[in-house]
Order: C-alpha cells, then structure tokens, then sequence
C-alpha cells in the first residue's frame, strides 16, 4: 500500500462490490414483486400437463413481465420429442 | 405484552431480532412502527439489507394496514474511513445508493466493540470510545435531533506514515 495504491489502476475491490450489488438487488427487487401464487401454479399446471404427456418438471417455465402497462403471464411447456421407430 | 408495556409508561420498545431472514426477524419486524436495519458495507450484508427491507414494506402489520408502512432507518457499522479511502470498502454514500435510504448513523469499525461484548457491558457506556460516540449520535438522530455524521473521513496522518503505509 501507500505508494503503490497511487500507481493501482485495476478497479478497486469497493466498485466491484457496488456493481455486483446494484445487479443482485435489481435481479431480486424485480422477483419480489411477483404474486405468491406463481410456484404452486406452476406445480399444479406441471400435474395436469402430466396426467397427458410425460414432461420434465423442468419443462415448465412461467415468467411474469410488464408489456405496455399489463402484466403478461408467460407459459412456456417443451414437450419431449416424439419417439418414432415404434 | 407490547400494550401492557406502553401502559407501563414506557414510550420506546426497542426490539432486537436475531441475525438472519428468519422467523425471528418476521416476529420482531410485525407490529414495529420504526426499523433500524443495521448494515455493514459489505456485499451480503447489504443483500440482505436489502431483503429486509423489502419485508418491512410488505410483512409488517403497518404495511398490512397501508397505514404509511414501517419507518426505516439504517445504521451502517463496522466502518473503516482507510479503507474506505483506499477503495477497499464502499462507501457510505454507496450503500446509501444501492439501498436507496439515509443513514441515521455511521459506527465506526473499533476495538472496544469486541471489547464490550466481551465484557457483557455496552459498548455505548465507554465513553472515550469512537464506536460509543457514534452510537450516540444515532440515538440522537432517531429521537430527531440533527447532528453531522462524524468518523466517516480518514483521520489526519502525517506525510510519511501515509507514504510508508503505516
């Protein structure tokens, strides 16, 4: 330190902290704001889904988003890939 | 139990809540009408400020009621103005920014809070103590005094101590 602090040009580690935090707080501000609701949704749909088709329970994906002042519930549901050669 | 204590003629009841986002802090946050979140400058600390934050604004009987929410202040502690100058350590200003709130104090990173808490006195009581100072400071704050932050800029060293890094 001392002298050579003057001469340190890589980015001090206080900014990097800043930075990291401004996108983990902006990351969990904007999932706070979605409903309670929307886990148990997406389990309740993956069921159903399930009675039909034999889905990953990873294939289920809801994002909640804003689009010109509605909120848009976005589903998304990859179905695997139809076995052939049967 | 909190109305029987106000009808005891106490006026503040203060509630402390164990380190953590847990069912302890929910309990202590419910029916508070102010918070002090304290806060280090460090990453997690301010993540989970921050979190909390978000719960006082929304898991409290005030915020349930819409009656003006919880009262938030922060108290930053564990401060270090050196490192903080040599870039080490945010800034007060910094947190101030990230978690968008005043401070209602600034402690500084000392010795005799270990000290205290060793010795099972507070740390406020030893009076020749920055860290004390600065508590003070805060109290004062909260009961609506306005006092400038103090501790918060490096203390004044000689030339060569600052070139030899001492």
């Amino acid at each position: 330190m001392g002298l050579l602090a003057l001469f340190r040009k890589t980015p001090s580690t206080a900014r990097v902290a800043k930075e990291r935090l401004r996108i983990i707080v902006a990351q969990e501000r904007s999932a706070r704001g979605s409903p309670d609701y929307l886990p148990l949704l997406r389990r309740e749909l993956l069921e159903v889904i399930h009675k039909y088709v034999n889905v990953d329970p990873s294939a289920v994906q809801i994002n909640l988003g804003h689009e010109d002042g509605h909120e848009v519930l976005e589903l998304s549901v990859s179905l695997p890939e139809a076995r052939r050669g049967r | 139990m909190l109305d029987e204590l106000a009808a005891d003629g106490f006026e503040y009841i203060v509630c402390d809540s164990p380190a953590g986002i847990e069912k302890g802090a929910h309990l202590a946050m419910y029916f508070a009408d102010r918070a002090v979140v304290v806060v280090n400058p460090e990453v997690s600390s301010v993540r989970d400020s921050d979190r909390i934050l978000g719960l006082l604004a929304s898991k409290t009987l005030r915020a349930e009621q819409g009656n003006g929410g919880v009262k938030e202040h922060l108290l930053l502690t564990r401060y270090n103005p050196r490192r903080v100058a040599s870039g080490e350590m945010m800034s007060v200003d910094d947190v101030k920014e990230i978690l968008g709130l005043d401070v209602i104090g600034v402690v500084p990173e000392s010795p005799d809070v270990l000290s205290a808490s060793n010795a099972g006195a507070p740390v406020i009581l030893n009076v020749e103590s920055d860290a004390s100072r600065a508590y003070e400071d805060a109290v004062a704050r909260l009961l609506g005094e306005t006092l400038p932050l103090r501790f918060v800029e490096e203390p004044k060293r000689s030339f060569f101590a600052r070139m030899f890094g001492g």
